[in-house]
């Protein structure tokens, strides 16, 4: 009963906030109201009020608002931002809202992100979550907002605002986030989480040095609460789960030291072992402003990498190079490459000069390359054929990635992989071992994405009546696919293809398309508002789709959309299900490729339009080619996917249902 | 990488006839005191490229070069040396040892090749594009002397018409039309089918064939096997592969090369599904060339048509690249490698930019100009110039001789008072007193009268050739 009431709460302001989110056009951002008129207007504080009753006051709102000021901060350039409104103080805003946390604001994303994505995700639904909140009322007074805040937006929405919200909750509820954590989704868990709020924290210890005296002291009494809540809760787990002691012992140490002499002491005590632990845990994507990493990792590489003049502060941390250089320089020394095999090396080669593009091409042209080299592999004396292959393979990816960062369903294709690898019975001879693996291999080809392909095409062409005006965008072979199918059913429809600059993808698909006696219209992006009167149905295609439903694609996809929804048009995504992806992306900045900056400089076919030449010299100039963008999920009206059409809220329940039996199997 | 090297080190030239001799073939003559041959050997090596078949034409030639190789490379390189006959071509060179070809890809190079483009480039770009053959392309070679000798080799630089003509797709990777200067008479005959096809072609008089291909080794048999009339790689295997690259009639290659795209040969080996019916054309790369867009595109009911690429490496600017094919170029690359292209002679150079072996001996007042060369045991008399030229192991040089842009190589004996200017003096030459040269070839063992001048003439021992 008491659990029921307690979700409700939670689940009824959906709707309302939906409306006031940053995502709707109509509604004005409310990063730009002033707090007052914000807190009048937000319903979930309102919500939440009964439920902190028993609470003083107090202690809640810094930690909410500090974390929202940090979140909007991160999503200052994205059009997404937390959906719930959060009242500010005002004395704060001006100090930490954009002068202190903006330079962390490029940084901090894609860390924490990533880092968690992968662990809390898989073990956390919603209806754990709830009864969580209602069996301990700590938790919900302790980070009201995060509660509120991630239910609103769907599921799996709540990891990425956990993640997020860590950085403030952390200092206080470093063990109520752990205990939550242990109840649902087991202690293997708690090492990728436990590191990555120590993580946060390090951020943290440098936010708080600029707060006020009073912000400081409603942290410590709401730290001091929140202890007291814990310990209540911890000799309650502390019976139930065994192992969880020596996670405890840490937070309950920090506790104490936090009692004796602060927070702002304690955090700065707990740096050194921080420090320690960050070595060890991989970096899931490198930041390319650090210095020291870029230069160890050059040290390391096979592609010569001269880094890039110019390059666009914001997007620093992503690699960037020269790129007339690459090419030939990794020509030049074929032969001296001895251990990459030729067919993985020709990858290689034609990721860098543009040969191979796409990510199923990519991926069926990495995964082929894979299995030649298993093929000619044999097993060194003295070696197991598990752990030298996987080896292998990894540098082998490493060398890819050099070449051109990974798009995100090739990692799932190498995960794949090296899980078969990793799964092998030791019993297998060398070439029945091979063996498998080939068929493997071919067997991921055929079913995540020729299989799939075909699947969605079935489902995608029911959509498609007579009559139907179509806009494309850019070049997709399952749309692609689409178009041809429907077309030898005999519908009648005529095709729009937009295409933008500098890489004019569409105008082959348009020429395959013509060839093939579809009615084609060819426009560029730039018309994209005139030619949207016209359409009746949009077709996407999709690089991933990630867990919030956010639709990463080819750059301007998400332009696309949000005219189509201005236009109420629905927006269909193909995608096949290989390339969904755990991770949860707000904005287009944390993670992207760079593109050559060169490409749109120039004008193809036009040598006397030559404006920019020597652009590189100028210092103030930068240019950007960026190659991906984000949707955010409230443009994508349906995903069509070869489990069927869903809509993108449900992207994660297939992650988590169809993906991970097919990677452990 | 799965590439076999062959060297073609050709036999004696005729077009070198007084430098080459049955005791010097064309492979061993001295590039700035080192036979021609051993740049390419050791820009193989350099690759990482030791396993090597090198033919040769004619049993002496074939001894004596493999002798050479047997002495400077014993421990470095893993050479076979072939014998084929004289005048079986480039062609039937390569017929001869084609059964000792195993490798997917072959690389063939021709022994008289000077450059520094790495083969490893070519070979990329071979295999980047799944090519049929790949051949370098590098700019022509500024012919003549240069600057200072301005009254050498006037005619001879001012023979034109031997252009290559050379035609390319817009992204200067493919090979569409090529054809040498001897061809070339009035007009040349396009293809309408790749002119249609690629759209636009582009067509090159500055870029030379530097005989070093990249061939795909089912193909280059096959077409060895099935023509039997090609004499010439250069002048019928490569120009037939173009010819024909878009009406492939390559069988072992033809059918997997348009599946070739990114799958490989998985149709042909697994009986899986994957076959190039099932593959939508949307999956080929997304940048295709134009082969892919000719075999697919038209109008889908037919079957893809069979093509082939042939692609072409065009070495950049900077790069040095020559063949020793006329005594020209001989005179022109002993020059550069002494001079801007000195990295390539491996020597290191003195303060004044040239190369005195320690034991050459000077006389008083004798002056050896930068960009030069003295080889070991050498001795010049008093008041001797040299400039701009090579002298070779143990040459007696008297005084006051002059020697300006010209090769002298070993166990030559010059008198006092000679003047060599343009000319190349082979081994063991005696020139008497006051002796003049100009733009003349002395042939190995010539003797030549005191006193006497000659201009622009061709010096050889006639009676050892007729007898």
């Amino acid at each position: 009963m008491d659990s029921r009431r307690a979700s409700r709460m939670v689940i009824d302001p959906k709707p309302k906030v939906r409306q006031v989110g940053f995502f709707t056009p109509g509604a004005p951002p409310e990063r730009t109201k002033s707090s007052p008129a914000e807190s009048l207007s937000s319903p979930p504080t309102s919500d939440m009020s009964p439920a902190g009753n028993s609470l003083s006051p107090v202690m809640i709102p810094p930690p909410r608002h500090a974390s929202d000021n940090l979140s909007s901060s991160l999503g200052l350039n994205s059009s997404r931002v937390l959906p719930v409104p959060v009242p500010m103080s005002p004395i704060r805003r001006p100090s930490t809202g954009d002068n202190l946390n903006l330079p962390l604001g490029s940084y901090n994303p894609s860390e924490s992100l990533l880092g968690t994505s992968l662990s809390p995700s898989s073990g956390f639904d919603d209806e754990g979550l709830s009864e969580d909140t209602s069996t301990s009322g700590w938790f919900v007074r302790g980070n009201p907002g995060k509660v509120a805040s991630s239910f609103p937006s769907g599921g799996f929405d709540t990891t990425a605002m956990k993640s997020r919200n860590i950085p403030v909750v952390s200092n206080l509820t470093t063990v109520s986030h752990l205990l939550t954590k242990r109840k649902k989704g087991g202690i293997a868990e708690k090492g990728g989480t436990l590191v990555e709020v120590q993580h946060e924290q390090v951020r943290d210890s440098k936010l708080k040095e600029k707060t006020s005296k009073a912000e400081r002291r409603a942290l410590q009494e709401a730290q001091r609460s929140a202890k007291a809540a814990s310990r209540a809760e911890g000799s309650k787990t502390a019976a139930t789960s065994g192992g969880v002691t020596a996670a405890n012992a840490k937070p309950a140490k920090a506790k104490a030291s936090q009692k004796k002499e602060g927070s702002s002491v304690a955090s700065s005590d707990r740096k050194g072992p921080e420090k320690d632990r960050k070595k060890d845990v991989p970096h899931p994507r490198m930041q390319f402003d650090d210095k020291q990493r870029v230069e160890k990792a050059k040290r390391r590489a096979v592609v010569k990498q001269t880094e890039a003049r110019n390059r666009v502060e914001l997007f620093r941390h992503l690699p960037q190079y020269e790129h007339g250089t690459q090419l030939p320089d990794l020509e030049s020394r074929f032969f001296q490459l001895e251990p990459m095999h030729p067919s993985v090396y020709k990858v290689g080669l034609q990721y860098l000069s543009g040969d191979t593009s796409g990510s199923n091409a990519r991926c069926i042209a990495m995964l082929q390359a894979f299995k030649e080299a298993i093929k000619d592999y044999t097993t060194p004396p003295e070696k197991a054929l598990g752990r030298d292959l996987t080896a292998k393979i990894s540098s082998y990816v490493s060398f890819l990635i050099e070449c051109r960062p990974l798009s995100i369903s090739m990692g799932y294709a190498i995960r794949f992989l090296k899980n078969r690898i990793a799964k092998l019975p030791l019993t297998f001879s060398e070439t029945e071992a091979k063996a498998t693996l080939c068929s493997d291999i071919d067997r991921f080809i055929n079913e995540k994405i020729i299989l799939a392909d075909k699947a969605i095409v079935k489902h995608a062409v029911t959509k498609i009546r007579d009559g139907d005006v179509l806009l494309i965008y850019g070049s997709s072979c399952v749309i692609e696919m689409i178009l041809l199918h429907a077309h030898e059913l005999g519908r009648q429809f005529r095709v729009v293809v937009v295409d933008s600059r500098p890489k004019l993808e569409g105008k082959a698909l348009l020429r395959r398309l013509v060839s093939k006696g579809l009615c084609c219209t060819y426009t560029h992006i730039n018309a994209l508002s005139y030619i949207m009167h016209e359409v009746t149905l949009v077709f996407l295609g999709a690089s991933s789709v990630l867990c919030n439903g956010t639709v990463y694609s080819r750059v301007g996809t998400a332009c696309v959309a949000m005219v189509a929804h201005a236009f109420r048009l629905p927006v269909l995504i193909c995608c096949e299900a290989y390339k969904f992806h755990e991770r949860v992306q707000l904005d287009s900045i944390c993670s992207n490729e760079l593109g050559d900056p060169d490409v749109i400089a120039k004008v193809p076919g036009r040598e006397d339009v030559d404006h920019l030449e020597n652009w590189a010299n100028n210092e103030n100039l930068q240019l950007l080619n960026l190659m991906y963008d984000v949707t955010p999920s409230d443009y994508v009206s349906m995903i069509i996917t070869d489990y069927g059409m869903i809509p993108p809220t449900s992207v994660p329940v297939i992650v988590r249902e169809y993906r991970r039996e097919h990677l452990w199997m | 990488m799965d590439f076999q090297v062959v060297v073609l080190a050709g036999g004696t030239s005729k077009e070198l006839v007084p430098l080459v001799s049955k005791e010097v073939p064309k492979a061993l003559l001295p590039i700035a005191n080192r036979p021609v041959l051993s740049y390419i050997l050791e820009l193989l090596e350099a690759s990482n490229l030791k396993d090597l078949i090198v033919v040769v034409e004619g049993e002496e030639a074939a001894v004596r070069v493999g002798g050479w190789i047997t002495g400077a490379y014993v421990d470095r390189l893993h050479v076979e040396v072939a014998r084929v006959p004289e005048d079986v071509g480039t062609a039937g060179a390569l017929r001869a040892v084609a059964h000792h070809l195993t490798a997917s890809d072959i690389l063939v190079v021709s022994g008289d090749l000077v450059c520094d483009v790495p083969p490893g480039a070519v070979a990329a770009a071979h295999r980047r594009h799944d090519a049929v053959v790949t051949a370098l392309l590098c700019a022509v070679p500024v012919s003549g002397p240069s600057e200072t000798g301005a009254s050498g080799g006037k005619d001879k630089a001012k023979k034109p018409g031997r252009y290559n003509i050379i035609g390319l797709d817009p992204t200067t990777q493919f090979l569409l039309y090529i054809a040498t200067g001897a061809e070339v008479e009035k007009d040349i005959r396009f293809q309408k089918s790749i002119l249609r096809a690629v759209g636009q072609m582009e067509i090159r008089a500055d870029l030379m064939d530097a005989h070093l291909y990249a061939f795909k080794r089912s193909v280059l048999q096959e077409v060895l096997d099935q023509k039997d009339t090609f004499n010439s790689i250069k002048q019928d295997v490569l120009p037939y592969l173009v010819r024909t690259q878009l009406r492939s009639e390559l069988s072992s290659n033809g059918m997997s090369q348009a599946e070739e795209n990114w799958n490989g040969k998985v149709a042909s080996q697994d009986n899986q599904a994957l076959s190039s019916q099932q593959l939508p054309p949307g999956m080929i790369p997304t940048v295709p060339s134009f082969h892919e867009l000719y075999a697919f595109c038209p109008n889908g009911s037919s079957p893809p048509k069979r093509t082939h690429k042939c692609c072409v490496y065009i070495a950049s600017k900077g790069k040095y690249c020559a063949r020793l094919n006329s005594i020209q170029a001989f005179s022109d690359i002993n020059r550069d490698v002494i001079g801007e292209a000195s990295h390539l002679s491996g020597y290191s150079f003195s303060a004044h930019n040239n190369i005195i072996h320690p034991s050459a001996e000077l006389g008083s007042k004798t002056t050896v100009g930068p960009q030069c060369m003295l080889g070991e045991g050498s001795q010049l008399g008093d008041k001797c110039s040299v400039k701009r030229s090579v002298i070779g192991r143990h040459c007696r040089i008297g005084s006051n001789v002059k020697v300006v842009n010209s090769v002298i190589m070993n166990h030559v004996a010059i008198a006092d008072g000679c003047s060599i200017q343009g000319s190349v003096v082979c081994s063991n030459v005696q020139l008497q007193e006051r002796v003049v040269l100009k733009d003349c070839q002395v042939g190995a063992g010539y003797v030549v009268t005191a006193g006497s001048e000659y201009k622009g003439e061709s010096l050889a021992r006639k009676e050892k050739s007729q007898s």
